[in-house]
This record gives C-alpha cells, sequence and structure tokens, in this order.
C-alpha cells in the first residue's frame, strides 16, 4: 500500500473541503447570521490541514486499484467527518453522530434527515445541507481529476472507485477531459434548472439550494413538506430535472458531438423511460381515487416514481398513506435506481437489465442444454467478466441489505419501517415508510443503527467494493 | 532497398504540410474550451509490444491516445494501466474506426502482427479519415516494393522492425567501442554511450580536466554508477566500469576516442547466432561494407534460403549453441559476435560465454525486458530492444508532426531505462533565451545545455555561450516531459 499518495490526495481533498465550505460562510455574511463564522472556522482549519498535507510529495507513484479503492472511501469518509464539525459548533445538531450521519446523507446524496424541523435552520447551514448533495452528485475525486494535474496511471483507478455503473467507460481518451466534460455538463443543467426556477417565481436562494439538492438527485428540502408546497410549475420542474439527472451523462456527450443514433440505441435509457412511464401509470390507476382527477393522480404518481427511481426523494403528497400496491411499487423502485453514469445511486438500471437477460438465458439454457447465447448490451456483445461482476454485485447487495435490516431491527421498529429505511438509505433514496416516510424522519433510531446506515449510505454510493476493500483486514496486510 | 533511417527523414522533409492540417483538438461546449493544449488525437491499432509502448510514450507526451485490439484483454490491461482510451474490435472495420474517433484523428498507428491487416487498417483510415498512416510491414515482400505501397497508399511512414534493428546493429559495428549512438541534428551530433575498462586513462579524473588534457571538446553528460544515474558536474571524478555519455560532433568524439587509445576502426567480421529477417538485413548490410560475416542457424532450410540471399556471407547450418560449434567456428578469434536467436534467455547465456572468451564486441537482442535491474548488471555488450527501436522511429516522426503544431522539440532520446531525457530544441524567434548568457540564466537542476549547433557550427557550451535564432541546442536531463526550451528555466 502507497501511503504517501493516499496522503497527498487526501490533502487535496481537505483542501476542497475547505473551498467548498467557504460557500456557505459567504451566504451567511450575506444574510448576517452568526452561525457563518463556524463554517470559516471549519474552512480554514480545512485548509491549513490540507495545505500542510500536500508540502511533501509522494515519493513513490505506485498506484494499482487497491490504492483507488481506498483512496476514494477515505476521502468520502474525511469529506463526512469534516463536513459534519459546523453542524455541531452552529449547535444547530448537537449530537456528532447525528450531525455526521446528516453530512454522509448529503454527500451520498441520501437525503433522510434526523431533523424534525429543517425550517428554523440558518440559512448558511441549509446551504451546507443542500450543497453536500451538489458535491457528491458528480464525485468530489472527478472534480479534483478534472482541475488538478494529477497525471500518472492513478487517475483511472481514482475515477473507476467513485463513478457509478458497472463498466466505468471514458468519454474522450485523457481522464482528466473526461471528468471536465462531466462536471461541464453537470454545471450546465445546474444552471439551467435555476434559471427554469427564478421564472417560475423562486427567489434566487430557494431556487440555488433546491437545484443543488435536485441535480444531485438529494432529496434534502427547505421546508419540512418536502417539495409539497410549492406551486405546479415549480413541481414541474423539479420533476423534469430529477428526471434528467437520472439518465447516464454519457448521454448527453453524445447528444453534444451530434451522434444522437447511438443515443436511440441504448437500451438502458429505453429501459429507464419504459420502467417510470409504466410505473406512473400503475401508481395513477391506484391512486385516482384520493385525487380530483386522474390528471392530478397521475401527475402526483408520476412526480413520486420520478424522485423515487432518480433516488432524489422529493414528494409532493404523503405517499406513506397511499394504498399497499403503490407503495411496493415505490419499493422495488427503490431498488432498481437510475441509470449508470447518473448523480443517482441504486442497483443501476443497465445491472437490472444484464439480471433479467441472464435469467432468460439461463431459462434457455435449460429448455436447450447445449445452446450457446452470448449476451447483447446496446448491440455489443458483453463480456462474461463483467455479467459475473455484476451477478456478484447483486449478491453482495443483498448481502448487505439483509444483515442491515437485521442489525438495526435490534431498535424493536415495525418491520415496515426497517425494511424500507434500509433499502431508501443503501439505494441512496431518503424517506422510507411507516416511521420515515416522507413526513418522518431518522431521528429515533440509536447510534448503532445510525452507524449502520452511514455504512449503508456510503457503500450505496460508492458501490459496494471500495468500502468494502477499506473494511477488509487484508488490504492492510503487508 | 531503401533505408529506414531515410525512409522517415524523407517523409518529414518531403514538405507534408502539417500546419495547413494543424487540428486544434479543443472541444467547446458552453463556450468553454475543454482542452487548451495543442495535443494530437493518435489512434494506435495493435496492443502487442510495439503498440503498448507506443501508447506508453505517446501517453506521456499527453497526446490522446485510443488504442484499438481483437484481444480484450489487452485492451482492457493496457487502458488500466495507462490514461488512454480501449477499443475491443477489428482496427480494419470502419464502424469500428468510427468508434476510435479515426474522423478526427491526426494519425493512425497500425502494429498489429500482420501486416495486411495493418496496411488495410492504413488505407480505410485514410480513406475515412484523411488522417496520417504509419504501418508496421515486415515481410520482405513487401517491404521490397515499400516505395510503390507508401506512394499508392497514402502511408506517412513505414516501419520495417526487423530492418530498423538490423540498421541499428550495422550502426554499432561500424564503431564497435560504443554501446549505444544516438544522432541530432541529422547525423551532425552524436550521443555515443561507452564503458571506462578497468585500464583507462579516464579513470579517477575528474571531468572538467578532461577536455584539456585531450585538447577535445566533447561533454560528459551523463554518467551511470551500478544504480545511480548523475548529470556530472566539473568536479565530478570518473571511476572504472562507469558507463558514460558523451555529446560532440562525430569528427570530434572519434579524435577523443583516438585519444583515449580505444579502437574506433570497425569490426572486420562478424559472427552471427540465429537466422531470422534481421540477420539478413544485417548480412546485406554487412556484406556491403565489406564485413565478413558468418551466420549459424539451426534450421537447413533456412541456412539455403540465407544462402541464396546472401551469398557473399559463410553460412554454418548448427545448433548455435552449442559449445564445440562456436569455439570451431572462431568464437575466440572473431571480432564481433551478434546473438540473435529467438530466445532472450539463448542470446543471454550466448553473449556472456562470448565475453568470457573473447574481446569481441558483443551485440546482445531482447524482446523482452521484465528485469532490466539483473540485465544492467551483466556485461552483454551493447542491448538492441526491437520494440524500442521501433516505438523510437515511430515517435520521432509523432514529434516531427507534432513540432509543427506547438512544441520545438526537435529530436528526443530517453537514455539509461527512460531516466534521462536528450532533447534537441529549436529556438524560434518568439524565446525568451535567446541571447542571454548561459550562467544568467536560472537552469534546473540536474540539467545540462551540452551543445549549441549554430548554422552548422557546433560547440559544446561555456557559461557565456547564448542561443540565437534558428539555432539548435541539446538538452540532457533527468527531468522528464519538457515541451518547450523555456521549460529548462527554474520556476519561480
Amino acid at each position: 500500500m502507497n501511503y504517501s499518495i493516499i496522503r497527498y490526495i487526501l490533502a487535496r481533498v481537505l483542501e476542497f473541503a475547505g473551498l467548498f465550505m467557504m460557500l456557505p460562510f459567504l451566504v451567511g455574511i450575506i444574510f448576517g447570521e452568526r452561525q457563518c463564522w463556524a463554517y470559516l472556522f471549519v474552512a480554514s482549519v480545512s485548509l491549513l490541514a490540507g495545505f500542510l498535507g500536500k508540502q511533501f510529495k509522494p515519493k513513490s507513484k505506485v498506484f494499482f486499484a487497491k490504492e483507488g479503492f481506498v483512496t476514494v472511501s477515505l476521502s468520502w469518509l474525511v469529506l463526512s467527518l469534516v463536513g459534519a464539525v459546523p453542524f455541531v459548533l452552529t449547535g444547530e445538531i448537537p449530537s456528532y453522530v447525528d450531525a455526521v450521519f446528516e453530512t454522509v446523507s448529503g454527500l451520498t446524496t441520501t437525503g433522510g434527515t434526523i431533523l424534525g424541523d429543517v425550517e428554523h435552520l440558518a440559512r448558511c447551514t441549509q446551504f451546507w445541507r443542500l450543497f453536500t448533495h451538489w458535491i457528491g452528485g458528480m464525485g468530489v475525486l472527478v472534480l479534483i481529476l478534472a482541475i488538478l494535474p494529477l497525471s500518472g496511471s492513478y487517475n483511472m483507478h481514482l475515477m473507476r472507485a467513485e463513478s457509478p455503473g458497472p463498466s466505468v467507460g471514458k468519454l474522450v481518451p485523457k481522464v482528466k477531459n473526461t471528468a471536465r466534460i462531466l462536471y461541464q455538463i453537470y454545471i450546465a443543467i445546474t444552471l439551467l434548472e435555476i434559471v427554469a426556477l427564478l421564472i417560475a417565481g423562486l427567489p434566487l436562494y430557494d431556487a440555488a439550494t433546491m437545484t443543488f439538492s435536485t441535480v444531485g438527485t438529494g432529496g434534502f428540502g427547505l421546508l419540512n413538506s418536502s417539495a409539497a408546497e410549492y406551486s405546479v410549475a415549480v413541481q414541474a420542474i423539479f420533476m423534469v430535472f430529477m428526471l434528467l439527472c437520472g439518465v447516464s451523462f454519457n448521454i448527453y456527450y453524445l447528444f453534444l458531438i451530434k451522434k444522437p443514433k447511438e443515443v436511440l440505441q441504448s437500451e438502458e435509457l429505453r429501459a429507464y423511460l419504459g420502467i417510470i412511464a409504466v410505473s406512473a401509470l400503475m401508481v395513477a390507476f391506484n391512486i385516482r381515487e384520493g385525487f380530483a382527477s386522474f390528471g392530478e393522480a397521475l401527475f402526483h404518481g408520476a412526480f413520486q416514481v420520478v424522485s423515487i427511481i432518480t433516488t432524489t426523494g422529493f414528494s409532493t403528497c404523503d405517499f406513506n398513506l397511499w394504498p399497499a400496491f403503490s407503495k411496493m411499487v415505490l419499493f422495488l423502485l427503490m431498488i432498481v435506481g437510475a441509470c449508470a453514469g447518473s448523480t443517482g445511486g441504486g442497483l443501476k438500471v443497465s445491472r437490472l437489465v444484464v439480471l433479467a437477460k441472464s435469467v432468460k438465458n439461463e431459462i434457455s439454457a435449460v429448455i436447450h442444454p447445449r445452446s450457446i447465447k452470448k449476451m447483447h448490451l446496446d448491440g455489443r456483445v458483453l463480456s462474461e467478466k463483467v455479467i459475473h461482476s455484476i451477478r456478484v454485485y447483486f449478491a453482495i447487495y443483498m448481502g448487505i441489505y439483509l444483515i442491515s435490516v437485521l442489525l438495526i431491527s435490534l431498535d424493536n421498529f415495525s418491520f415496515e419501517t426497517n425494511a424500507s429505511a434500509v433499502m431508501a438509505m443503501f439505494n441512496n433514496i431518503g424517506p422510507g415508510f411507516d416511521m420515515v416516510g416522507p413526513m418522518g424522519n431518522f431521528a429515533a433510531f440509536s447510534d448503532f443503527s445510525k452507524c449502520v446506515l452511514m455504512f449503508d449510505m456510503l457503500a450505496g454510493r460508492l458501490e459496494l467494493l471500495p468500502l468494502l476493500v477499506v473494511f477488509s483486514i487484508k488490504t492492510w496486510k503487508k | 532497398m531503401q533505408n529506414a533511417e531515410t525512409l522517415c527523414e524523407n517523409s518529414i522533409d518531403s514538405g507534408l504540410d502539417y500546419c495547413s492540417e494543424c487540428k486544434y483538438n479543443n472541444l467547446v461546449i458552453f463556450g468553454t474550451k475543454i482542452v487548451e493544449e495543442i495535443v494530437m488525437k493518435i489512434v494506435i491499432v495493435g496492443c502487442g509490444n510495439v503498440g503498448t509502448a507506443l501508447a506508453e510514450q505517446l501517453c506521456r507526451e499527453e497526446h490522446n491516445i485510443t488504442v484499438v485490439d481483437e484481444k480484450e484483454e489487452l485492451v482492457r490491461n493496457i487502458a488500466n494501466t495507462y490514461d488512454i482510451m480501449g477499443i475491443v474490435g477489428n482496427g480494419a472495420v470502419y464502424s469500428i474506426q468510427q468508434e476510435a474517433g479515426v474522423g478526427e484523428a491526426d494519425l493512425l498507428i497500425a502494429v498489429t502482427g500482420k501486416d495486411e491487416l495493418n496496411l488495410l487498417c492504413c488505407l480505410i483510415a485514410r480513406k475515412a479519415g484523411g488522417c496520417h498512416t504509419i504501418a508496421r510491414v515486415r515481410n520482405p515482400v513487401y517491404y521490397r516494393e515499400i516505395a510503390y505501397i507508401k506512394e499508392e497508399l497514402g502511408l506517412s511512414l513505414v516501419i520495417n522492425p526487423e530492418y530498423a534493428v538490423a540498421a541499428e546493429m550495422a550502426r554499432l559495428l561500424k564503431f564497435p567501442s560504443a554501446l549505444k549512438i544516438d544522432t541530432f541534428s541529422k547525423g551532425r551530433i552524436e550521443l555515443v554511450k561507452y564503458r571506462i575498462g578497468e585500464d583507462s586513462v579516464l579513470c579517477d579524473m575528474q571531468l572538467k580536466d578532461v577536455t584539456g588534457r585531450f585538447k577535445c571538446d566533447v561533454l560528459i553528460c551523463v554518467v551511470e554508477r551500478g544504480d545511480e544515474i548523475y548529470i556530472p558536474g566539473g568536479n565530478f571524478a570518473l571511476q572504472a566500469n562507469d558507463t558514460i555519455t558523451i555529446v560532440a560532433s562525430s569528427a570530434k568524439i572519434a579524435a577523443f576516442f583516438k585519444k583515449l587509445k580505444v579502437p574506433t576502426t570497425r569490426a572486420k567480421d562478424v559472427l552471427i547466432v540465429g537466422g531470422g529477417e534481421t540477420t539478413y538485413y544485417l548480412a546485406r548490410q554487412l556484406v556491403d561494407m565489406g564485413i565478413r560475416v558468418k551466420i549459424i542457424d539451426k534450421s537447413k532450410e533456412r541456412c539455403e534460403e540465407l544462402s541464396e540471399l546472401v551469398p557473399q556471407a559463410l553460412i554454418i547450418w548448427g545448433d548455435g549453441t552449442e559449445r564445440e560449434l562456436l569455439m570451431e567456428e572462431g568464437l575466440a578469434l572473431t571480432e564481433a559476435f551478434v546473438s540473435m536467436t529467438n530466445f532472450d534467455e539463448e542470446n543471454i547465456m550466448l553473449s556472456l560465454f562470448a565475453r568470457s572468451l573473447s574481446k569481441a564486441k558483443i551485440i546482445t537482442r531482447l524482446h523482452r525486458i521484465a528485469y532490466d535491474e539483473i540485465i544492467d548488471n551483466m556485461d552483454l555488450g551493447s542491448i538492441v530492444y526491437p520494440k524500442y527501436i521501433t516505438a523510437e522511429t515511430i515517435i520521432k516522426f509523432v514529434r516531427a508532426m507534432h513540432n509543427s503544431m506547438e512544441s520545438n522539440i526537435e529530436t528526443l532520446y530517453r537514455l539509461n531505462d527512460n531516466r534521462v531525457e536528450a532533447l534537441e530544441f529549436l529556438i524560434r524567434e518568439d524565446c525568451p533565451l535567446i541571447g542571454i548568457p548561459l550562467q544568467e540564466l536560472k537552469l534546473k537542476k540536474n540539467l545540462l545545455v551540452c551543445s549549441i549547433n549554430h548554422k552548422g557550427n557546433i560547440s559544446t557550451p561555456g557559461g557565456q555561450s547564448i542561443m540565437q535564432v534558428g539555432d539548435t541546442v541539446v538538452v540532457v536531463t533527468t527531468i522528464t516531459g519538457f515541451h518547450d526550451i523555456k521549460d529548462i528555466l527554474e520556476k519561480d
């Protein structure tokens, strides 16, 4: 293990954390809030630590996949631990465990909160909560790769470890340029939504913060009622941008370089849109009696379906009160998740497509024992290795899910609460059902359960393996 | 038959106007440039030895590389190791080429194992993308008519690795004392690697005394001692078994070696073990130079073939690894010995054996160099790595192409296992270093300005020397990644 280079990259991460935290400080200055000094303090300490840590250039440049996984996991841990400090210093979240939970929930774009009342927080604190969604959405190491001249073989390992999806490809030959393109698309979508919300009548502060939450597919809101109190136009804008950010960013790149043919070929995109359409219709039919018209039911059903499948977690109404069928549809959508290469979490549509094809092939193999059938995706043959890793991923995914449910059931809440809480955390969605439904929160869980859920959030965001590598003893043995 | 060297030079000098095609590979999204530098987009087809060496080198020079190969395993390995994009598929297929971005590429390099595939790749890329193309062609049947093929297929460069290796070996046999010879300024400046013997007059001599003692304007720019590499200053004292690199014009180097009492005449007879394609090309060149050639090969058919192709050479049918045979054929008395069997291990053994028996000039051909630390400690004479020679020739061409776009590097060599770079810069009008004496420049450490070529007048610079427009300057350094002569200055 090459510790010196990990230390060096972590120092750079600290620097970025410091820079990010300057933003809530500025917001606090503008609104004249005294809480902002906590942000300045933590930002300065973080900047200083980062500055000192990067003074010693790494001795060796040896960097393998192992180092990549460890660096990414540690970076996220460090960011979470540092990002939580201001919450404690301002006194708004007195318990450090709760503060870390809130930060992890922000960075992993989960959006599940331990706060019962978010409307009385200082504006700078609100800003920081929602801004963590934006940072976590595309990933902080991708940003570092885009900006810093980290040349060498290790950038690909970092990119692979942080980006979601079964096989991380590059858009252009160089990692640096790929990272830049991703962030440019990300920033462009962000600006578009802010403008759209301004036109729809939201003040700049609300427009910006809610945009961070939407494009990062996070789910934190400014209001206790999530998205319910906004006008229909604003809700529609949320829905559209959630939908957009659940799509692989590679698709936008293909649009930009004018290869729309390949966009249409993407099986994942078609499956994603198909699942949304079918689910929205099913939910709308199921809940139509609670609404004045079918149109309204369809709007709320579609909003909720998009919000859950993109793993954002906004809600326009309390879906916890919906019929069991609709709740089950939403529960299953939690597993599906967004497209690979988007800012969303979950299992990812492409993995599901491959798993579904696996099942089909397996059945056909029983009927025709000697048949040989290669699996295709987007018109290309999938290699055995990718298929294998997707199957293993699913196994680990289910394993972690079940163990987590087991662990948090020690708190003796209802089965529905436990099963949906872990599902919502693990897939970075936010609200679950029953006690942790859209109107509830996670405050009642014990510290131990919160730690389990934090692990789930990070594991879900970083796609399991990086975190498992860090917690594996073999990694640290010589 | 055309010489590989001139082939390369020709294509560079043949008036290809890169500037007119100069592509600024900038991708503009939302009004901001994503890529500021002018970098080249290069597609490499074939991820074998040479493809990998090329990808590594060109990637280090910041170009945008896409590799194409049919073997997924190879592509994945190479894409994981270097910052490049990999595509699995047949490089001669139009749609694969499109996917690899041949349409926007500046250059396609085809280095698969098959000549026909390479030529087809280049042909399609030329028609579809209009980019420059480089093909590796090793079959002598095609290579004999290469000028025609090159013209008709619109290739920018054709490289035959065996021929290039043979040319390198012939150059070494012309001047047996050198371990390695590289040339700058179209051959006017030479970079010669030489190992100091136990009884050499250079032992324990300080560098500042060398010039005075031999009255010779040469510069010792790199010293390799054990695992350490030094860019030496004036007080550096040489020791026996140091490997030194000397820069000067060819005439001065010859004079210097004469004063060292090192033989400078070429070998009179050469014993070659192994009769492959390289041997054929080498034998042809050596015979033309009037050197007696003896070739030992195991296969009777090959011996007969060689005898037809090179009637002047003495062909021996037998196992070249047999001790008795080697003794019988006069290994102890030969002036030069080349081990070129198909197995690296055999070549190493043969060379060590030859070294123990005679003082002959020894050349060892090695294909893989996984254990270079060990190989460096063995006295194998000059070691020739075919994949590096091929890669270097191609990289020379790429640099010349890139040169007309942005950087002002004329030539670049990597010495001592890539730990040292020797670069030749062209001084352009906008260069901030013009007219300032060297001693007033704040140069980086581990860097030496070795030679200034002012209108064909080559001098070893001192503190008072200045650079002028149109000069070419050779710099030797352990710092890699220079793009511009400005990079030699310490950054504030």
